[in-house]
């Protein structure tokens, strides 16, 4: 057996926790956008296929919404049971946004309800179509007020610490920290980003799958790589903001990710390779100058290195791989959606191309993996803080001697958990194919 | 009104509201399954499920909204409540994330699986009983402060004869509640079937929670009389809770206004569970934590009571359209919509 002491077992529960939850919580504050985009093309081409695809996506997305509500308050409850002195400090600061997160929430359940339970009690299409607003609007700015939680643990604000108490609260300060604005735009855009690419692959695989024409399928193929376009590409942005961001005001997590050493101007970037325990880089990628550019705009900017920092707080180097793989993936995402968008204006070209639907299959699953390396390096890049320079994770911990226990059975939820949602998602979806449920919803093409 | 006093008496509120709403939920998913085992399943389990269907996530932000605003509001309860509970409370999360997902995977999947709805009825009173125990922890005597952090007494707890009343009350409570707000519901919808059974469930469970009740307050008195003193100088309050009581099993007995008798039971626990809490003060865990001083920073206090008005003003239009939609609007409620 690995002998695991209190603190890293708190720390792998919470990792399971967040990585589980972080799956449908993606998935929940994307897919409203998609449903409203659908609804809405639907109703405005009165085009029963859009309105069936809003419905369908719907549909799956009551499992999923049910699956991050429970983690949810998991994590809820977990934070105060398994960080007591974190919550018990921390929430002196930053119990506004945790707060107002209920209220969104609140807001977007009770919309969702509603939602869910009318879609042909209203005469007027676009009475049910409004109902989207407060649910996008919810649970987007869910998102983002726990976002402002996580912004608040790397660059702590809005008090001062007396004799361990703090003091001179400011909880507007602590909410928009520096970290706030890139990181929220960061998730956002990337839960947009990775929904997009879930629900593209689901149709592109469905026209792989069964050969023919499938006026369906390829119109939510299309719908769904414009968005994955855009939001691919505001993804791009946002993490390049925040990587200017990391070198201003977290360098340490900058220079982990990039092995950076030598504070130095016209830096190198270093892509993937190996790195050994005299902090040798092999089999790199090196790219010239390219992490001042990142860091600055210009390759004159100057980039904080790893050796300015005391050993003992230094981030794990490994995080360099997380943050490579999910660029990686973001610049795949950007290569593909592209190129579909481009041949499906260029009348030349085939958009249904074999190949090309196969690197759309693999662009949803590969999205939502790039959210979990993004968290992997957002959080344990900040290691060994949990309130960067003010608490460190092993003072935070609880002293509880049966954490061990509880992560067993929270590994044995989520397994039954992820096991019984994909089960109950593969089944609904199988036992109703759009085609036969088209016809018995809109008998001949008809609204 | 000082600022813990304004936020003990919202959360208070809020769990109050949880009580209500997630009792009736809990007692839905024991008759539903009830419903299925005992072959009269066609009857019920349409009335249920048109009510909890679009209302279930809603019951479970009342849960978070009351222990992230406990947390906001008193931090300290985080270090204590957490360090100790850390096994008890993981169970209840677990149970609670169970219900949940397979009221969804039975109601939205797999609508027929007995599996699903065994563990959706099952979890309903277990959660219950989970939860009263942290009121019953509240009460002094099953945490003790060592050099270690703070350790949860285990064994105390599970040979207290107060914490079984208190386990016993609960699900009685959930079963009443939700039997006495189904019959109201069937009523409204002039299903006459479903409306003997549950009013007959309701009549059934109506005397033990008095009965229930009656064993808590013995139970406290041995185990916390200076709170069995606070509670005796509300004694009216308790009273009005008889009363209610009394009229609400009247008109349940009688079959008639389902409505008001309802609205008579929530009465009832609400004058219970206001005397209940009012005695608890000042602590809210004795004798570590009162509510002064655990208080939060009078700033953060502030800014949480703003927030919690804006939200009110947001929340209670919403919820009064969900209540039109599924709960007022009569043709919905027959399954014409
Ligand atoms: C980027 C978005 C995002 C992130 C980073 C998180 N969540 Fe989450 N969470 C959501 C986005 C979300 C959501 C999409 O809004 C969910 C999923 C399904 C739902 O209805 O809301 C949700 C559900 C959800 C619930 C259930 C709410 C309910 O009952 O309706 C709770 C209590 C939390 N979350 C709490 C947390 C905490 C304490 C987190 C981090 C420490 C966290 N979430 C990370
Ligand atoms: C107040 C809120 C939060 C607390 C107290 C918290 C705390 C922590 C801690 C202590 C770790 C362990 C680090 C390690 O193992 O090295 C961790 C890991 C992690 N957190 Fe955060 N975090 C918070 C917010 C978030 C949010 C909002 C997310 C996004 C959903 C998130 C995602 C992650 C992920 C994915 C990991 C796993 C890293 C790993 O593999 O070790 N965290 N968190
Ligand atoms: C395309 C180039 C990308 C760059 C340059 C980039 C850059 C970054 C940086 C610097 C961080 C750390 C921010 C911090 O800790 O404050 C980060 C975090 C993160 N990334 Fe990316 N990223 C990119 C693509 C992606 C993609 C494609 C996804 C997912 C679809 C993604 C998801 C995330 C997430 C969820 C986090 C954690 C939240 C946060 O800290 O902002 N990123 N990214």
């Amino acid at each position: 057996m690995l002998d695991l002491d209190g603190v890293t077992l708190t720390r792998l529960l919470t990792a399971a926790t967040l990585m589980f939850h972080v799956i449908f919580a993606t998935i929940g504050v994307g897919i409203p956008v998609m449903i409203a985009i659908a609804e809405f093309l639907g109703i405005k081409k009165n085009d029963p296929h859009y309105l069936l695809l809003a419905r369908r996506w719907a549909r799956g997305f009551t499992i999923t919404v049910a699956v991050g509500v429970v983690t949810g308050t998991a994590i809820g409850l977990q934070l105060s049971l398994l960080w007591p002195s974190f919550m018990q400090l921390a929430g002196q600061v930053i119990a506004l946004p945790l707060f107002m997160e209920t209220f969104a929430f609140f807001f977007e359940a009770i919309f969702l309800g509603i939602y869910l339970y009318t879609w042909d009690r209203f005469k007027n299409r676009w009475l049910h179509w409004l109902l989207n607003i407060p649910i996008v609007i919810g649970a987007t700015l869910s998102g983002f007020f726990i976002t402002t939680v996580n912004a608040f643990m790397n660059t702590p604000q809005g008090f001062d610490l007396l004799d361990g108490e703090a003091v001179n609260i400011d909880p507007l300060a602590a909410m928009f920290n520096p970290a706030t604005p890139t990181k929220v735009f960061h998730v956002l855009t990337s839960s947009y980003m990775t929904s997009a690419l879930i629900l593209a692959a689901i149709a592109a695989f469905m026209i792989l799958k069964k050969k023919g024409s499938f006026t369906y399928h390829k119109k939510a193929l299309k719908l769904t790589m414009i968005a994955g376009l855009i939001f691919t590409a505001g993804t791009a942005l946002a993490g390049d903001l925040s990587a200017k961001f990391l070198a201003k005001e977290q360098p340490e997590k900058l220079a982990a990710a990039e092995w950076h050493f030598e504070t130095e101007s016209n830096a190198d970037l270093i892509v993937f390779g190996t790195i050994d325990e005299n902090n040798e880089i092999s089999n790199e990628i090196r790219i010239p100058g390219a992490l001042s550019f990142l860091a600055g705009n210009s390759f004159d900017t100057e980039v904080i290195g790893l050796n300015e920092f005391p050993e003992e707080e230094r981030p794990p180097l490994w995080v360099h791989y997380a943050f490579d793989l999910m660029v990686s993936i973001g610049m795949y995402s950007l290569f593909i959606a592209g190129i579909f968008v481009l041949f499906s204006y260029i009348k030349r070209f085939n958009e249904h191309n074999k190949f090309l639907l196969m690197g759309i299959v693999a662009s949803g699953p590969l999205a939502m993996l790039a959210v979990e390396f993004g968290w992997v390096y957002a959080e344990v890049g900040r290691q060994p803080w949990i309130l960067r320079g003010i608490m460190t994770v092993d003072e935070a911990a609880t002293t509880s001697t049966s954490v061990g226990i509880a992560f067993g059975l929270f590994l044995a939820l989520y397994a039954v958990l992820g096991f019984f949602c994909v089960r109950v998602l593969l089944k609904m979806f199988r036992n109703k194919p759009a085609e036969a449920e088209l016809e018995q919803r809109f008998p001949g093409g008809k609204l | 009104m000082s600022l813990e006093v304004i936020g003990i008496s919202v959360l208070w509120l809020f769990l109050y509201g949880y009580l209500i709403v997630a009792s009736i939920d809990f007692g839905a998913g024991f008759f539903a399954y009830y419903a299925r085992v005992s072959k009269r399943e066609h009857i019920m389990s349409k009335l249920i499920s048109r009510y909890l269907s679009p209302v279930w996530e809603v019951t479970n932000v009342f849960f978070v909204f009351f222990f992230v605003g406990l947390v906001g509001f008193f931090p300290d309860t985080a270090y204590y409540y957490g360090t100790a509970l850390l096994l008890p409370g993981s169970v209840a999360i677990i149970l609670i994330a169970i219900r949940g997902s397979f009221y969804a995977f039975g109601n939205y999947g797999s609508k027929d699986n007995t599996v699903y709805l065994f563990l959706y009825g099952a979890t309903g009173l277990l959660i219950p009983a989970a939860l009263s125990t942290s009121l019953t922890i509240s009460e002094g005597g099953y945490l003790e402060e060592t050099s270690e952090g703070v350790v949860f007494l285990a064994g105390e707890l599970f040979t207290s004869p107060y914490s079984w009343s208190v386990v016993a009350l609960a699900i009685v409570s959930v079963l009443f509640i939700s039997a006495a707000f189904l019959t109201y519901y069937a009523d409204r919808a002039e299903d006459v079937d479903s409306r003997a059974i549950m009013r007959k469930f309701a009549l059934w469970w109506s005397a033990p929670t008095i009965g229930a009740s009656l064993l808590v307050f013995a139970g406290l008195r041995d185990h916390n009389v200076e709170h069995f003193r606070r509670a005796l100088d509300l004694w009216w309050m308790f009273g009005l809770s008889l009363l209610f009581f009394l009229i609400a099993a009247f008109l349940i007995y009688s079959g008639k206004r389902y409505g008001t008798a309802f609205i008579m039971v929530m009465l009832q626990f609400f004058f219970a569970f206001f005397g209940y809490g009012a005695s608890h003060l000042p602590y809210i865990l004795y004798p570590y934590i009162t509510i002064e001083g655990s208080v939060v920073n009078e700033t953060m206090g502030t800014a949480l009571v703003i927030v919690f008005i804006l939200g009110l003003c947001l929340l209670i239009p919403s919820l009064y359209l969900l209540m039109r939609l599924f709960l007022f609007d009569a043709d919905y409620v027959k399954g014409k919509k």
